[in-house]
């Protein structure tokens, strides 16, 4: 027999990237600038108090919204970091990665139906999580002339005015924009006027390279509006261990955890200590990485103008996001560029509109690599003009 | 403060261009020379050298950490012990080291004869010297902040969201 696949899964598109996975497979010398995840290893400290909480043998279950200790220690974070102030026991949950967050939160959330307003280019998950829903999405493209910011006039021509629901990635994969505090206090605004709820999806909060992070929450009116999310795969390089969190009202975060104790019960509990630790005592890991990011940003964006392509001043996460060169479609650049050179790079256009044109690069690459990578890009740009 | 940064990126990596170095800081060119002849001048940087693993290398490298403990007078101080020692060529290293003793002390040589010889010969017989330790490194795992694992795989996927 053959399964009858449910509408919502048939709806959403295999991933824009798949393809280039055969390709790169094809290959051994790949250099890849495609992934979205950290070079460096845990902190050990992180990664010990995982291996003693094994050796202890706690690995049963933990309360369906994460340990407490670790809820506030959450809070404890959010407070110093962004001056967020919410209550471990009702208003923060734990999650199997920050993705997870989002999927609970979109089913929470969203009836068939609604609208959701999306702020692209973003982060390739939420349109599928919107869909499987049963929602549906509303693009909000942002670009390169407005530094890849959101703004009310991006969000009235969208017609964003009439949606249910405005998702946030800041700072933003893939474009590594960030929204400072003034960017963001009109769309706080523009979310009250219109009664949007606002997820925010601020998983690169401390890979902000240029002034502070701040989150959408701590502004007047929002926190009852707003679930953030965040978790422990970028800045404390923990992607492998699953660990991510949502802050929101406490009725918001009861309505997610009746999902997600169904679901995943709770959240990997060896992840849980090694997160414990993390926000314990490795914050000087997490600075020294940040230092490296930033080093490594400021190599590239300096070799893509050496190189000649355009590329946009990125101030956050691990990402920049050239334009191709005239005379390719961003899926061009990449399939050749991988063929021809054996460099990976995503086209901006999988991350919904306002991407085509560009490159995803990632920098959570050493930077010999990088060096090789960028002179492989430059010879390929040579090679075309 | 970019002279640190410089400094900084010299000790990760001294064959870094200074193209390199002007890209990653964010300085000029220009900037970057005269914040390493600068750095060069004051003695800040002493020098460059190769961080090697001996181990992958056929010719026998032998490689002793020296503990030695040693008696002042009036007349001779820790500088004095040091400047005496210090001009061996085989003495890598030497530092004066709180704890159970007084200097810290690196050899190398071509044999283990080579290095027990210079020891017994060369160092033990000082006068102020009361007392040598030698460890004969047998593995090293880690210099000058480098480590030495074979250069681990990367298992991340070519592309992830």
């Amino acid at each position: 027999m053959t399964f009858e696949l449910s509408d919502r899964v048939q709806t959403v598109p295999p991933s824009g990237i798949r393809r280039f996975f055969e390709i790169a497979e094809e290959r051994d010398d790949v250099i890849s600038l495609g992934v979205g995840e950290p070079d460096f290893a845990t902190p050990w400290a992180a990664r010990d108090a995982a291996i003693t909480s094994l050796e202890q043998g706690k690995t049963s279950y933990t309360a369906n919204r994460g340990r407490r200790d670790l809820r506030e220690a959450i809070a404890d974070y959010v407070a110093d970091r962004f001056d967020l102030g919410y209550d471990p026991d009702e208003e923060i949950i734990v999650t199997a990665g920050a993705s997870e967050a989002v999927d609970l939160a979109f089913r929470s959330f969203v009836d068939p139906g609604d609208t959701v307003a999306i702020a692209q280019p973003s982060y390739i998950s939420y349109e599928p999580g919107v869909i499987f829903a049963g929602g549906e999405v509303l693009p909000v493209p942002t670009d390169e002339e407005d530094d890849f910011r959101l703004t009310v006039e991006g969000l009235e021509e969208a017609g964003a005015d009439e949606a249910d629901m405005l998702v946030l990635c800041y700072p933003n994969n893939p474009t590594g924009a960030i929204m400072p505090a003034e960017d963001l206090e009109p769309i706080a605004e523009f979310a009250r006027e219109h009664d949007l709820t606002v997820l925010s999806d601020e998983i690169y909060a401390e890979l902000t390279y240029d002034g502070e992070h701040t989150s959408i929450a701590s502004f007047e009116g929002m926190r009852e509006r707003t679930i953030v999310f965040n978790g422990f795969s970028k800045a404390h390089a923990m992607t492998g261990l699953r660990l991510g969190y949502a802050l929101g009202p406490a009725d918001a975060i009861a309505a997610m955890n009746k999902i997600h104790q169904y679901t995943m019960l709770s959240a990997p509990t060896t992840a849980q200590y090694a997160a414990l630790e993390a926000l314990d005592s490795c914050e000087n890991d997490v600075r020294e990485m940040v230092a490296q990011y930033d080093r490594r940003r400021q190599f590239v964006l300096s070799r893509f103008r050496e190189i000649g392509m355009d590329v946009f001043e990125a101030k956050g996460a691990f990402y920049c996001f050239p334009e191709v060169p005239e005379g390719f479609t961003a899926e061009e650049f990449a399939e050749e560029v991988l063929r021809e050179q054996g460099v990976a790079v995503v086209p901006g256009d999988v991350f919904g509109a306002g991407g085509d044109g560009h490159l995803r690069i990632s920098y959570a690459t050493g930077l010999e690599d990088l060096r090789e990578a960028l002179a492989r890009i430059e010879a390929f740009v040579d090679d075309h003009a | 403060m970019s002279e640190r940064e410089v400094l900084e990126l010299l000790r990760e990596n001294a064959r870094y261009s200074t193209a390199d170095i002007a890209r990653m800081t964010d300085l000029e060119e220009d900037e970057v020379e005269a914040a390493i002849e600068e750095l060069e001048a004051t003695g800040v940087v002493r020098g460059y050298q190769a961080v090697v693993d001996w181990d992958k290398l056929e010719d026998e490298r032998v490689r002793a950490e020296v503990e030695l403990n040693v008696r002042l007078d009036r007349e001779t101080g820790y500088d004095d012990i040091s400047q005496r020692l210090a001009r061996f060529p085989q003495v890598k290293a030497l530092r004066l080291v709180s704890g159970d003793y007084d200097f810290d002390m690196e050899v190398e040589g071509d044999s283990i004869r080579e290095v027990s010889q210079f020891i017994s010969e060369k160092v033990a017989p000082v006068p102020e010297i009361t007392q040598t330790v030698t460890h004969y490194v047998m593995t090293s795992y880690k210099e000058n902040g480098i480590e030495f694992g074979d250069g681990e795989d990367d298992e991340r996927l070519s592309f992830s969201p």
